[in-house]
């Protein structure tokens, strides 16, 4: 067996993608590590083009066209996307690598149907599942794209399990039949194009908005076994071996995240949030009356606190007050007040959005401050500045067997001596269930936009200073 | 069946990587903090735009117009998930730089 230059390539290629995710686990090495595989794909490409003694590459001009057109327009998408809008960025990107894979499959197949006269069954099949994988992955992150834009909503088709069901059945039908040799007509992997775009649109279409994030890791694992069933095709082992790990790493992210959120992965892909427990919990009615406080107020609580603990929710990055809350920190601070982040795991639209929120605006890492650790601060901390949370601080979660939420893992802010919530109203959050929490003695309600009302609590503690 | 047969015992290497694979990935994700998840699937994300090794195959290849069209768009769209991955990954990670 020759051992090519190209191999060798692909060989440090996929030790780059290995290394690369490694890294990627630990914040301080974490941007090495993207460059570490950023690198190792550039390698990939560019001996694919120019070393492959395999296949002879030609179409230089239609390859290089593609490539500068494709880095400029991607790239200009990447700078120029909000950091609040980077999980709809990141369906997107996965949607595309979907669609290439279904792209490849159809070409392959007409190449196949061309060029080999004896039918090769196995090679059928996992082109089909390249492309049934790949086509799902694009048409489902295109809507998980649109329902985190806002501009789709949620839809629920009246037996909607019913039609994913024969939707699916219909796609295995066909790739057995045409694996088989039962449908020989070309135009059969059309109709599999179809009903695999038509099942990523229904797969995805009654999922929560707020559910996005698992979904998005899911459809990323999915493009990662299409990749791999890219490389089995072209027994190119570097696209195996990537499209593998983003699988396993991708199915095993998403596990995680829904275990962050006490949800199972097959709830959430129902789409049916707490509804066989909504009718027991509704019985039950919180007594108590709220209590609202100005921003003057607020201001003048947490100037004369030791400890304040804040707990950035959805509300700030979609007021977009993660500035005026870095602002904030530093005025209490120069009041000598110790400020500190308690993150949520799921605080926000994903794992680690809220991170990357209050790190954008300068908010120093190691003052974000993650679930476990903080939670025996509460009991010493004066003031809890909830802002735009609701769910990952409602203390039914830990109460209330009956509630929805009942077994998530919350912030214990009730420990705190005092706690103001920052909302835009009494609507409840995304589990559609009431908080006790804001109708504690110790809470106090300011109502109002996130930034609007963070604003005004600066512009107190200047005042005032 | 017997293709199938035949075909895994053509491609045995790549089944007991795929096997080792699956394990590798699972290691790798199991111990990283929350604060990460984000720009991991979305790094991992960028990974399986490996794709366009496939993509640029079918480029290469490409005799008539249906597969050189085809082709092109596939180049294109593996480009924009490989380019913007890594960017958007990066700018993510840029945030997580110690302050002061």
């Amino acid at each position: 067996m020759k051992l090519s230059i190209l191999d060798l390539i692909y060989i440090l290629s996929a030790f780059s993608f290995v290394f690369g995710i490694k890294l990627l686990g630990k914040p301080s090495t974490a941007r090495r590590g993207n460059t570490i595989a950023a690198v190792g794909m550039t390698a990939a490409i560019v001996g694919t083009i120019f070393l492959n003694e395999s296949v002879m590459v030609k179409n230089y001009p239609w390859i290089f066209g593609a490539l500068i057109l494709g880095s400029i327009i991607g790239t200009l998408m990447a700078k120029r996307v909000q950091m609040t809008q980077m999980p709809q960025m990141v369906s997107f990107f996965n949607g595309m690598g979907g669609a290439c894979a279904a792209l490849i499959s159809i070409v392959e197949y007409d190449h196949f149907l061309h060029h080999t006269a004896s039918s090769d069954s196995a090679r059928i099949v996992i082109l089909l599942l390249g492309l049934i994988i790949g086509s799902v992955s694009f048409s489902g992150s295109m809507i998980a794209f649109g329902k985190l834009e806002e501009k789709i909503k949620d839809l629920h088709l009246p037996a909607q399990q019913v039609i994913n069901m024969v939707v699916l059945l219909a796609i295995v039908g066909l790739e057995v039949g045409m694996a088989g040799g039962y449908l020989s007509n070309p135009a059969f992997i059309y109709l599999i194009l179809g009903l695999s775009l038509i099942y990523g649109l229904l797969f995805v279409f009654p999922i929560g908005g707020a559910d996005m994030p698992v979904v998005i890791s899911l459809l990323n694992s999915f493009t990662g076994v299409a990749t791999a069933f890219g490389g089995f095709l072209y027994d190119n082992k570097v696209m195996l071996f990537g499209g593998i790990l983003v699988g396993s790493a991708g199915t095993l992210l998403t596990v995680m995240m829904c275990k962050a959120m006490n949800r199972s992965l097959t709830n959430v892909l129902l789409g049916n949030f707490g509804s066989g427990s909504k009718a027991a919990s509704a019985g039950k009615t919180i007594t108590g009356s709220i209590k609202e406080v100005s921003a003057s107020d607020a201001a003048i609580l947490m100037k004369y606190s030791k400890k304040v603990i804040v707990v950035p929710g959805y509300g700030l990055a979609v007021a977009q007050a993660q500035h005026v809350c870095h602002e904030l920190e530093i005025c209490l601070e120069a009041e000598g007040v110790e400020l500190k982040y308690a993150i949520h795991p799921v605080a926000g639209r994903m794992p680690g959005h809220m991170n990357i929120l209050l790190a954008e605006s300068n908010v120093s890492y190691d003052k974000l401050v993650e679930m476990e650790s903080i939670n025996p601060e509460f009991k010493t901390t004066d003031v809890v500045l909830v802002v735009g949370a609701n769910d990952v601080v409602n203390p039914a979660a830990k109460t209330d067997p009956t509630s929805p939420i009942y077994g998530m893992p919350i912030l214990d802010v009730e420990d705190a001596a005092n706690v103001i919530v920052m909302k835009r109203s009494m609507r409840s959050g995304y589990a559609g269930i009431e908080n006790e929490l804001f109708y504690s003695p110790k809470t106090r309600m300011l109502f109002g936009d996130a930034k609007k009302m963070m604003t005004e609590l600066v512009n107190e503690l200047k005042a005032s200073a | 069946m017997q293709a199938i047969f035949q075909f895994i015992s053509d491609h045995q290497l790549m089944i007991y990587l795929i096997v080792l694979m699956i394990f590798v990935g699972v290691e790798l994700i199991g111990k990283v903090p929350s604060v990460l998840h984000t720009p991991l699937m979305s790094g991992a994300n960028a990974i399986h735009g490996v794709i366009i090794i496939g993509s640029i195959i079918v480029m290469g290849q490409a005799e008539n117009l249906f597969a050189s069209i085809l082709g092109f768009i596939a180049v294109f769209l593996g480009t924009l998930n490989v380019v913007g991955g890594f960017v958007v990954t990066d700018r993510m990670l840029e945030m997580f730089k110690k302050k002061k």
